[in-house]
């Protein structure tokens, strides 16, 4: 937890939020769950904590945001830290028990209600905290400048260009088909991700920029209970889409930031109909066009032979939508490939949603217990590859990796595509062409 | 105790209806107004076919995830619910009331019928009632109301068998038969039993929520 001054609870402020939060949707929810219990099963931290009832999400919205209304927001902090451990250590809001619940109860929404109660009174986990920090003075969660940003891009840029011809990552070119959004992980720390995607957009013949400002499409504030800010960080996206005149905000693979960007983020921002200015496509959908319409090419020759299995990221897959496109991508690139059980749309959160992994170490030891459940299904299908088109599902089940020695690679679909995809000779670099021809 | 009997199948059995009725809708009605301003996520992506078949789903048996994967519960749960409703509207006992009364009535069933499912609800309930203290997990989400309100839905069925079989005292049976059934009534819009009603509208809203925004399966 941040360590803030311990300032006495504001009830007032919990009492503001809870009203203006009782809408027909909660107070239907509240007044119906019929406590029989079916949610439980649908739940990985129960089931990998050995079925603890306490795990329950049904147990966990009535121990707190029930609690809260039962109480009419007259709370002291110590209940104010017992709702800490729940909301944000015991549920990633992976909307997975909203398909087991007859009522369709959306009990993600209530954890979020109760995250934004904690939130007004500054009890937010701490990595989550500075990331607003970062958010508010830069855009970005890395608190990345605009100048190191443009830098990187375009060091990048050449780098990159030395393995394909004509390469370029085009800064805030106005009245291009998409406009790239990206992690600021990335280029912070791994802008290899970026020239990937420059790679393939380069083959595809994609009409593609990277915008200056908004380029993070990362939102934790969204899951810090900051609605305020988190509507911030997607307006300064949705502005500048508008603003460079582009058909699609196209998004990196990265789950909660499709989640951000096409579902909450409309409505975090204000906008009365819940749509976005301009159409949100994930990096999944985009990938999978390109293959199915033929823009890349795999080369069948450099085809993965090793057994594959593909994590359903909650915000790609069941979230998203997508959970058949990234199949169809797999089809492409993977001769055998495994999938896991359950799958899809029931595919089990990886453990590392909801803001777990920027969370840090403070949570790290209730992740990788959390995890077991997803240890298990990558163990049971036997793969050595586990795609992951997601940076939290990424760490979480590289780190499940070690934890449960499951003796696997994990990777996104930018890196096998990159590796695999066969380069048109009008973008083979000049000196290859060179060598070729001696 | 004849006096009783009169008030409780005249004048209460109104009273009853008209809370239990009048109930129900001012209580959808009330949610409806707040759901104007508050709930706009309900309107923007409401799609016919995808709240239908979400509510569907969970009406036909096992036609749902959850209830596959629990399918001695899923037998439980959908008897307890079909004799619940079935029993009481399709009761010959109460369409020659209702005959009497108001000239029209619903087709009815045998009363060897209503007698084996009167017997399956008891025995489901009983299931129900079980399992609430059996699973941990169904157990530490129970108050003392969950298992009044069990209680309370099973009570006219045990009445009205026990008097149809004319066991133990058939007056006291009768009027014990009508009062539960009439708090039954009463109760049901201001408890968790308003989902008679409220189901339609929460599942249809995660078929909108899961299924139009995201072409996801709720079941």
């Amino acid at each position: 937890m941040s360590e803030m001054p311990e300032k006495p609870i504001n009830t007032k402020v919990i009492r503001e939020l809870l009203d203006s939060n009782n809408g027909a949707r909660i107070r239907s929810w509240l007044s119906i769950c019929a406590h029989c219990g079916l949610c439980a099963e649908s739940c990985f931290f129960y089931l990998a904590k050995n079925k603890d009832p306490k795990l329950s999400p049904a147990y966990k919205v009535k121990a707190t945001l029930g609690e809260l209304y039962r109480r009419k927001g007259n709370v002291d902090r110590a209940f104010l830290e017992k709702c800490y451990n729940i909301i944000w250590g015991e549920c990633t809001t992976c909307k997975r028990c909203s398909l087991y619940c007859p009522f369709g109860i959306d009990i993600a929404t209530m954890i979020a209600t109760v995250r934004g109660i904690c939130h007004s009174q500054g009890i937010v986990p701490e990595g989550l905290a500075r990331t607003s920090e970062n958010y508010k003075n830069t855009g970005n969660q890395m608190g990345m400048s605009v100048e190191d940003f443009i830098d990187t891009c375009s060091w990048m840029a050449e780098e990159t260009a030395e393995e394909i011809a004509g390469l370029d990552i085009p800064v805030d070119k106005p009245g291009a088909r998409i406009m790239y959004t990206v992690n600021a992980r990335e280029p912070m720390y791994y802008p290899q991700d970026m020239a990937m995607a420059a790679k393939i957009f380069t083959v595809a013949e994609e009409s593609w920029t990277i915008p200056s400002t908004g380029w993070d499409c990362t939102n934790l504030a969204m899951f810090a209970g900051n609605r305020a800010l988190a509507g911030q960080i997607v307006k300064n996206m949705y502005e500048k889409a508008l603003e460079l005149g582009v058909q699609y905000i196209a998004i990196t693979e990265c789950g909660h930031a499709y989640r951000s960007a096409l579902f909450e983020g409309p409505y975090l921002a204000g906008y009365r109909d819940g749509k976005p200015p301009v159409p949100v496509i994930h990096s999944v959908r985009l990938f999978y066009e390109y293959l199915r319409d033929g823009r890349i090419k795999i080369d069948p020759e450099k085809m993965i032979t090793e057994p594959v299995t593909y994590q359903d990221p909650c915000n790609v897959s069941r979230n998203g939508g997508l959970w058949a496109e990234g199949r169809e991508i797999v089809k492409y690139l993977a001769k055998d490939f495994r999938d896991m059980t359950p799958k899809s749309v029931y595919n089990h959160c990886c453990g590392g949603g909801g803001g777990f992994i920027p969370m840090g170490a403070e949570f790290k030891k209730r992740r990788m217990e959390s995890g077991k459940i997803k240890a298990e299904q990558i163990r049971a299908t036997g793969a050595k590859i586990v795609i992951a088109p997601c940076h939290n599902c990424f760490d979480q089940i590289r780190d499940l990796g070690k934890e449960y020695d499951l003796g696997i690679k994990v990777v996104s679909f930018k890196e096998l595509i990159t590796e695999m995809m066969i380069i048109p000779e009008k973008f083979q670099p000049v000196e290859a062409k060179d060598e070729d021809d001696e | 105790m004849n006096n009783l009997y009169t008030f409780l199948s005249g004048p209460a059995l109104w009273a009853a209806f008209i809370i239990f009725i009048g109930g129900l809708g001012l209580r959808v009605a009330f949610l409806f107004g707040l759901s104007l301003e508050r709930d706009r996520v309900f309107y923007n992506h409401a799609d016919a076919g995808w709240g239908f078949r979400s509510i569907l789903h969970w009406l036909i048996p096992l036609g749902s995830v959850s209830l596959r994967e629990q399918p001695f519960f899923a037998v439980a749960f959908y008897v307890f619910h079909v004799c619940l409703l079935a029993v009481p509207l399709f009761l010959l006992a109460h369409n020659i009331l209702w005959r009497e009364a108001f000239g029209i009535s619903l087709p009815s069933m045998a009363d060897s019928v209503s007698d084996i499912l009167t017997i399956v609800f008891i025995i489901a309930a009983l299931v129900l009632l079980l399992r609430r203290f059996m699973r941990p997990e169904v157990r530490i989400l129970t108050s003392a109301w969950d298992y009044v309100l069990l209680l309370l839905s099973a009570l006219p069925f045990v009445t009205g068998f026990l008097a149809y079989h004319q066991v133990g005292p058939y007056r006291v049976m009768m009027i014990a038969h009508i009062l539960s059934a009439e708090v039954l009534l009463v109760v049901i819009p201001f408890s968790k039993l308003a989902h008679m009603v409220l189901f339609f509208f929460s599942r249809a809203f995660i078929g909108f929520e899961m299924g139009q925004r995201r072409g996801a399966r709720t079941w």
